[in-house]
Order: structure tokens, then C-alpha cells, then sequence
């Protein structure tokens, strides 16, 4: 019974808030009669979208990792100028809508984005050089955008607690740089390797805007085409089965991640090593070119974004690049005035306040619920083992499909919560909750049970060895656990736009009204109000940095 | 000091979390459903709730076909009172669904009755506004290019690559204009207008913001193609919301005859509302006067009731076709999936 204990309130919360509601719509999707020949013709469908979805997907993850694990090691290893600034700024795209993301890379590489341009003029081109949007480059790099994030947070946080006594000691037994590393090194980061790959994959797995808008409707993922077939055609046989294969492979890939990881269970002393700066012509090469693709990859399209909040082109239009451009705060004046006395005006201190209140909730329940799951599964017995793959389905299933399941389940009493507040980050933290226990269990696998237990044989109650023992070495883990459930809250668009009344907007869903209007004041204040969202969400990131304690200390 | 840090900020994050769960005082409250590019003058909807001491909520859900197919699903246990936002494109499904209530407002009589498509009186027509092809207007003066004046024209060599488009699987805009070139080049040969325009390198992409932000030329995204499957109330929006004081609209639509597709706008009651007489004084106040002269301004539509004035941002820039292209909401109803899917083979795949 105590062993169940940690699991009552993240199980009970998943199967109210998630399988309860899944389940009820792919019922009503099944139990519909649809006629022969419709799914016949859907037959070609099913198998194109499923290989394209898992396609993509394995090409987004390998790129991902191939940015971010040489970033990881960037971060837990080197000291340099800006690096807890860099630090914040690679989290920023996490939480951006992909619309205003769409934006910034267009502003870049856009048939008239600045590289075009440059290219044309230097080269006295007739056409522009790079033809990016809708590509599978687009959707690519937009997900090495999105996600690199991810791993340089778990592996980082791993590689700097690894105890480097351990590659100096094969190191003098012999042992190349490249043996040490596979041996040593890749061994006992593999865990957070495999969690950070198995989270990417997940994500571009269920990819939903970036197809839509960077790759174009000549592209689509299962999440797509259970949209555009539950939403748009109203065929819930078609999408029920859609979201089935998208869950059973959800399924089959975390059993396959369990399972590795049970394989490859390390269990290393951890201490905290300490950065510092390059010395070597080879360490200086590194960390500048690492720099300079982070700079490229990150900053360039995001500064994009700004940048197009404060310009205004005059209206030159029809030429080609000649464009008259002037600077501008008019946009960000505008956001503070409702011009046209709209009911649905909201002043942007206000999407800012509702959208920082959902994510606060939703920290606080997805960390509430998953500590006690993730300390479970740290040390798991056969009971972990086997509810380990079912907590990472919500992260694969389909939103679109949650969203219609909480339609049709949460409409009526005893369970009528479609107008609470309250849902939205319930719903945030369905999302959130597999996320931060996957990124708490490796923090606290690499806990040796013997500190605990010398902590209570020297006296200390659980309480007090718990604080005083296991806290200080997962805070660090914890906060970043919790930054992740904060910025998932925060960028979140889907659950929001279905289940926020229109007059409490959140940020992206601000932007997405501006957006959703002609005219060049509606798309600056977009732009303007995106850039607040991305200054904003650096700063909290910012300032969580600011708190986490080095375990040094406590050592 | 880091302690300190830690528990306040637990602190900051506890009001704020009991901030955001705030229940509302509620009187009687009307919800009405509908899609997201909705929008009203606040203070219309407050003199309403005054007069009628009623609450009203606003329940956006997502675009127009998302919204009805939300409103179908949930309907055993109706979330709203009121939908607002059928269009004419969805009307026969809206209705077969059964979704909603038959109701014969008084001002209907004057509400002319080629918008009146529903004779079941399920709902009940709003507003109209035309999707056309929209142009940049310095694109083409610059180049001393034509504009195109039918469908046929765009197969021209001279309009290679120049225009984008929405998906008509994932945007109502596309769709629409799929069903003028149905409705022109009829059932039989419309795939093959498609095969050409589709060589002749036109972009499709998701949805309007994209096309028309993203793409257009003649927008604030300074997009590539000078051509967008837009509104004709469009260019009118480029003028009231222009970055500088404009004499003139940057850009026009293509309204030449059956080259844009009119799309009806409808309000009707919810089946099951418990609310029935304030649901009827809403859509009465959704057909009077007042709010059909707030429509043009915030959703860029036109409105049907011919006693509203139209503001003169809109004489002066919007336009609306004066013979728009039509098909019959039946046949639109039966066959719109099987169109859909077939412009997708041809055109995507």
C-alpha cells in the first residue's frame, strides 16, 4: 500500500483529466457507423500519414540531438561571456506560438528575408537564391528550434554532475579520449541521453503548427490529419483510428525507452564539476563554433521578431526589395488602446497576467503530482516498470482529440468544469506532468539510496534527511523540471483557444487575434505582442536560473 | 537569502493561482458559441446585458467549420444558447445534424430573401461577404502587367508563380474559392482547371494569415505572390488599419462576374437552451440596426438587414461583387467532402 502511495494523485488525475475523456470520444469515433468504401479509400491515407509522421519525426530527433548534445556539453563544461543570458534565450522557443515562429524565420528566409535580399544584392540575382518555406528544411529546422532546448537542459544537467575523476582515471589506465568517451562518458549519460531523444521524438512525433504553417499543407503528420478529419470533414471513424496508431505507437516507443533505460541503469556518484573557461586552441575552436551555431539557430530568428515589431515599411509596395523603412513604437502604443471598442480588446498587462496565473497552477500541480512518481520510479520495482510507459502517453496522444474528448466529457454534471478556470491548467498539466517526471527520474535515479541511509542512520527523520540529503541535489533538476511545466503553460494554444472564455485570453492567444485581421497596425501589434511574450518568458527563465543552488554547496 | 527567494516566490505563485480561480457572480447568463474571428463593440453587448439584465459569455471555438463541428458533437449536452457563425458552405449540415431550433425573428421580413437559405428557419442570416481575389496594386502598375479578370486567365503564362491560396480542407476562404471555380467551370471540368493552375506554379498554403501575411506582397509580410484568395472587404482593412495615413487602399479585388464566392453568415437557436425568450432577443439584437452597423467595422462583412448604413471607410474601399458566383447549399452539403478530396489528390499529392 505505501508503494501505491506516490502513485494515487498523478494516476487518479491522469484518468480523470486524460484517459477518461480520450477514451469516451474514440468510443463515440468507433461506434458511429461509416460507410465501406470511405475507409477503404482511407486505407492509403492511414499508411502515407503514418510513415511521413514517423519519417520526420526520426530525421527532427537525430538533428536535434546532433545541435544539442555537443551544446550540452558547451554548457555543463565551459565558462564564457552572456552564458546564463544564451542559457535563457535557448528555452525561449519552446513557449513561442508557431505563427509568430513562422514570422521570425520568415523575416530570415523568406523569398524576401534578409539572407535573400543580401544574396540578390551581392550577387545581382534574378530570383532569391533560398526557397525555404514549405520545405521539409522548414519543418526540420523548425524543430531543431523548438526542441534542442530540451536536451541541452537533461543531458547538460546530467554531463555536469558526471564525476570527471572517472574519465581521468581510464584516461590513466590508457584509454583514448574516444574510448573514455564511449565507454565512460556515453554509458552513464545515456539515461538523460535517452530521455532527452525519447521527449524530442515525442514532440515531433505529435507535431501539429509547424506542419501546418512552416511545411504547408503538402505535408501532413497524424496530429494534422486527425485535425483537418475530426474538425474539418466531422469523420470521427477516420480520426478515432488516426489518434488509435498515434497512441499505440506513443505506447510502443516508451516501452522501448523503459526498457533501454532499465538496461543501462548506472548508478554513478554525481558531483558537480565546475565549469570553466577554454584554454586550448581546441577548446577556444569548440566553444566558438558551438557559439555561433546556437547565435545562428537561435538568436537570428528571434531577434527577427523584434526587429519587425519596431520597423514600418512605407508603403512601397510592388518592388522587390526597395522597401522605404523607418523605426516605429506605434505598434506597442497601439496594444494599449482598443481603436475599434472591440469586446474582445484585452489590455496585454492582462493576457500577460492570466497566462503568467495558468502557468504558476500548472507548475504547481504537475510538480505536486510528479515528485512523488518520479522518486518511484528512480528505484523501480515491477509495479514501476509497468506503469512507467502508460505515463507517457498523454504526451503523445492527440491534442485535438483530448480537446473534443473534454468537450463532450466535461459538458455535463456531475463533471461540469468546461467553464471553470481551473481547466485550462489541469489541461496544461496533462501535457506538463509526463514532461517533468521524465526529466526528474534521472536527477533522482542518480542519487545513491546510502545517502539517505546514512543520513537516517546518524538520526535524521525522513522529513529531515530528505531536505537536508535529497533536495539539494535534485533542486536544480526540480526547477528546471518546473521551468519546462511553466513555458509548456505558457506557449500552450490548443487547450487554451478551446477552453478559455474569449475575454480571458492568454498571450499566444492575443496574437493569434491580432493575426487573424488585414491590415498592417493588426500585424505589428502581432509582432509586438510576441516580442513582449518572448522578452517576458526570458525573463522568468531568468530569474529561475537565478534560484537554483549549485549542489557543490551542500556536498 | 536563496530560502527567502524560494518561499516567496512559492508565495507569488499561490496568489496568483488562487487569482486565476476567481468565480464570476453570475445572474442569468446566455452563452453564445461561435467562431474566432468573431468580434463586437463592447459597448453594444453591455447595453444589451443591461437592458436585459442577462450575463452574456462568448464561447470562441476555433474557426467556423471547427466551432459547428464542436457545437455538433457536444450536443446531447448543448455548451451554448445561441451559435453564430453557419456559413452557407456548412449550412446543410448544420441542420441535418439537428442541432438547432426553428425561430422567425419579426425583422425578418426586411432581411431580403436572397439570404434566406434555410426555409426550416433554423437559421437565420446575418451577414455576407464576398471571397475574391485580392491584388497588389503597385506590383502590377510597376510591371505594366494586367490585372486578371476570370479564372481562365490565371492559367496565363505571365501570372506564373503569382498566386497563393488556402488549403480548402483546413480554411473556409479556400474553400470558398474552390466552390466559384466549381461553380463556373462546373462538376466535370473543374479538376482540370486545377491541374493547369496548379503547373502554372500556384502556392497553397494553410490558412488566411499565412496566405495573406505571409505570402501576399501587397500586406505587412511583403510576401512573394502579388495574388491572395482573400475578401473584398479586405483592401478596406488595409486603409482603416494602415501603418501610415493612406488616400488609397494598397491593394483591390478581382470582383469580375462569378469570380468570387459569397459566403452567408447565419445565427441560430441551440437545441435544449434553457433560455429560449433571451435566446431570441439576441439574435434580434444580432438582425437590428445597431449591431448590423458595428459589423462591417469589426468583422469586415456586410449586413443583411437593409436598413443598417454602411460606414464610409467601407463605400469607399470595400467592394462586393455585384454577380458573385453560387451554388445550391444542397448540393454544397452532399458533395463538399468528395470535392475537398479530390482537389487534394490533384493538387497536393
Amino acid at each position: 500500500m505505501r508503494r501505491l502511495l506516490p502513485w494515487l494523485g498523478a494516476s487518479a488525475f491522469l484518468v480523470l483529466f486524460f484517459f477518461y475523456p480520450i477514451l469516451r470520444i474514440l468510443w463515440m469515433g468507433l461506434t458511429i457507423k461509416a460507410d465501406q468504401g470511405g475507409l477503404n479509400q482511407a486505407l492509403g491515407l492511414i499508411g502515407s500519414t503514418t510513415w511521413f509522421t514517423f519519417y520526420q519525426a526520426c530525421l527532427s530527433t537525430f538533428l536535434t540531438l546532433l545541435v544539442g548534445l555537443p551544446g550540452a556539453y558547451l554548457f555543463s563544461h565551459f565558462e564564457f561571456h552572456g552564458k546564463r543570458t544564451l542559457n535563457a534565450i535557448t528555452a525561449v522557443p519552446f513557449m513561442l506560438p508557431t505563427v509568430v515562429v513562422a514570422a521570425g524565420f520568415n523575416a530570415l528566409l523568406g523569398p524576401r528575408g534578409w539572407f535573400n535580399v543580401l544574396l540578390i544584392n551581392l550577387f545581382h540575382l534574378e530570383k532569391a537564391p533560398i526557397n525555404f518555406v514549405h520545405t521539409l528544411g522548414a519543418i526540420l529546422l523548425a524543430h531543431v528550434f523548438y526542441n534542442t532546448t530540451i536536451v541541452l537542459k537533461l543531458v547538460g544537467n546530467a554531463w555536469s554532475q558526471l564525476d570527471p575523476r572517472l574519465g581521468q582515471a581510464a584516461a590513466t589506465l590508457g584509454a583514448t579520449p574516444k574510448r573514455v568517451f564511449w565507454k565512460v562518458t556515453f554509458p552513464v549519460l545515456r539515461p538523460a541521453i535517452l530521455a532527452a531523444a525519447m521527449l524530442v521524438f515525442l514532440f515531433d512525433f505529435t507535431s501539429f503548427g509547424v506542419i501546418l504553417v512552416l511545411g504547408g499543407p503538402h505535408f501532413a503528420t497524424l496530429e494534422v490529419e486527425i485535425f483537418i478529419q475530426s474538425l474539418q470533414m466531422l469523420n470521427l471513424p477516420l480520426a478515432a483510428i488516426l489518434s488509435i496508431i498515434q497512441i499505440v505507437f506513443t505506447l510502443a516507443f516508451s516501452i522501448l525507452y523503459s526498457s533501454l533505460v532499465v538496461r543501462s541503469n548506472a548508478n554513478v556518484k554525481s558531483v558537480m564539476i565546475i565549469s570553466r573557461k577554454a584554454i586550448t586552441w581546441s577548446e577556444r575552436a569548440f566553444v566558438g563554433g558551438n557559439l555561433a551555431l546556437i547565435m545562428a539557430l537561435f538568436v537570428l530568428p528571434m531577434a527577427a521578431l523584434p526587429l519587425s515589431s519596431l520597423i514600418r515599411f512605407e508603403p512601397a509596395m510592388g518592388q522587390r526589395i526597395s522597401q522605404a523603412v523607418s523605426f516605429t513604437l506605434d505598434y506597442y502604443r497601439e496594444l494599449f488602446i482598443n481603436r475599434s471598442g472591440s469586446l474582445f480588446y484585452v489590455p496585454p498587462i492582462l493576457a500577460l497576467r492570466n497566462s503568467f496565473s495558468y502557468a504558476s497552477v500548472t507548475m504547481l500541480i504537475s510538480l505536486i503530482l510528479g515528485f512523488p512518481v518520479a522518486s518511484r520510479l528512480a528505484h523501480p520495482g515491477k509495479l514501476e516498470r509497468a506503469l512507467d510507459p502508460i505515463l507517457m502517453v498523454p504526451l503523445g496522444a492527440s491534442a485535438v482529440t483530448l480537446g473534443l474528448g473534454y468537450i463532450i466529457t466535461f459538458n455535463q454534471t456531475p463533471l461540469l468544469l468546461l467553464r471553470s478556470p481551473w481547466l485550462v491548467p489541469i489541461a496544461h498539466s496533462v501535457i506538463a506532468l509526463p514532461f517533468v517526471i521524465r526529466s526528474l527520474q534521472p536527477a533522482l535515479a542518480s542519487i545513491p539510496k546510502e545517502y539517505r541511509m546514512a543520513a537516517e542512520v546518524m538520526g535524521a527523520d525522513p522529513m529531515r534527511s530528505w531536505f537536508a540529503v535529497v533536495w539539494p541535489l535534485v533542486s536544480r533538476a526540480t526547477l528546471a523540471a518546473g521551468t519546462f511545466a511553466f513555458t509548456i503553460s505558457l506557449g500552450e494554444f490548443g487547450a487554451a483557444s478551446l477552453l478559455v472564455r474569449p475575454e480571458n485570453p492568454t498571450l499566444p492567444l492575443a496574437i493569434y487575434r491580432f493575426l487573424s485581421q488585414p491590415g498592417g497596425v493588426n500585424y505589428g501589434q502581432a509582432m509586438a505582442m510576441a516580442s513582449l511574450l518572448m522578452l517576458v518568458t526570458s525573463l522568468s527563465i531568468l530569474v529561475f536560473d537565478r534560484l537554483r543552488i549549485p549542489g557543490m554547496n551542500y556536498l | 537569502m536563496k530560502k527567502y527567494l524560494i518561499s516567496s516566490l512559492i508565495l507569488i505563485l499561490l496568489v496568483t493561482a488562487c487569482n486565476a480561480a476567481q468565480p464570476t457572480a453570475q445572474t442569468t447568463s446566455l452563452t453564445v458559441m461561435t467562431h474566432d474571428s468573431f468580434e463586437v463593440s463592447a459597448d453594444l453587448v453591455v447595453a444589451f446585458e443591461k437592458e436585459n439584465n442577462v450575463k452574456v459569455t462568448f464561447l470562441k471555438s476555433g474557426d467556423a467549420g471547427s466551432a459547428l463541428n464542436k457545437a455538433i458533437l457536444s450536443k446531447n449536452a448543448p455548451l451554448a444558447d445561441v451559435f453564430y457563425g453557419v456559413d452557407n458552405t456548412f449550412l446543410s449540415r448544420a441542420v441535418d445534424a439537428d442541432i438547432f431550433e426553428p425561430y422567425n425573428p419579426p425583422l425578418l421580413k426586411t432581411i431580403p430573401t436572397i439570404y434566406q437559405l434555410d426555409s426550416t428557419l433554423n437559421l437565420l442570416p446575418v451577414d455576407y461577404g464576398d471571397v475574391c481575389i485580392n491584388y497588389d496594386k503597385a506590383y502590377f502598375s510597376n510591371r505594366s502587367l494586367s490585372i486578371p479578370q476570370k479564372f481562365e486567365d490565371l492559367l496565363n503564362p505571365e501570372y506564373k508563380d503569382m498566386l497563393v491560396m488556402e488549403n480548402p480542407a483546413t480554411s473556409s476562404t479556400g474553400l470558398a474559392f474552390l466552390l466559384a471555380t466549381i461553380a463556373h467551370f462546373g462538376q466535370d471540368n473543374y479538376l482540370n482547371y486545377w491541374k493547369s493552375l496548379n503547373s502554372n506554379g500556384m502556392v497553397v498554403v494553410d490558412d488566411w494569415s499565412t496566405a495573406y501575411y505571409t505570402n501576399f506582397s501587397g500586406s505587412s509580410g511583403h510576401g512573394p505572390q502579388p495574388l491572395v484568395v482573400s475578401y473584398a472587404s479586405s483592401p478596406a482593412a488595409e486603409v482603416i488599419y494602415a501603418t501610415t495615413k493612406l488616400s488609397e487602399a494598397p491593394t483591390a479585388s478581382i470582383t469580375a462576374e462569378g469570380t468570387c464566392f459569397r459566403q452567408v453568415e447565419f445565427v441560430g437557436i441551440l437545441k435544449g437552451t434553457t433560455h429560449r425568450t433571451l435566446a431570441e432577443k439576441f439574435v434580434d439584437f444580432m438582425l437590428g440596426v445597431q449591431f448590423q452597423e458595428d459589423m462591417p467595422l469589426q468583422m469586415f462583412v456586410y449586413p443583411v438587414n437593409p436598413d443598417a448604413k454602411l460606414p464610409p471607410e467601407f463605400v469607399k474601399y470595400a467592394q462586393v461583387s455585384t454577380t458573385p458566383a453560387s451554388l445550391d447549399p444542397g448540393n454544397i452539403a452532399a458533395n463538399r467532402d468528395k470535392w475537398i478530396s479530390a482537389w487534394t489528390e490533384v493538387v497536393l499529392h
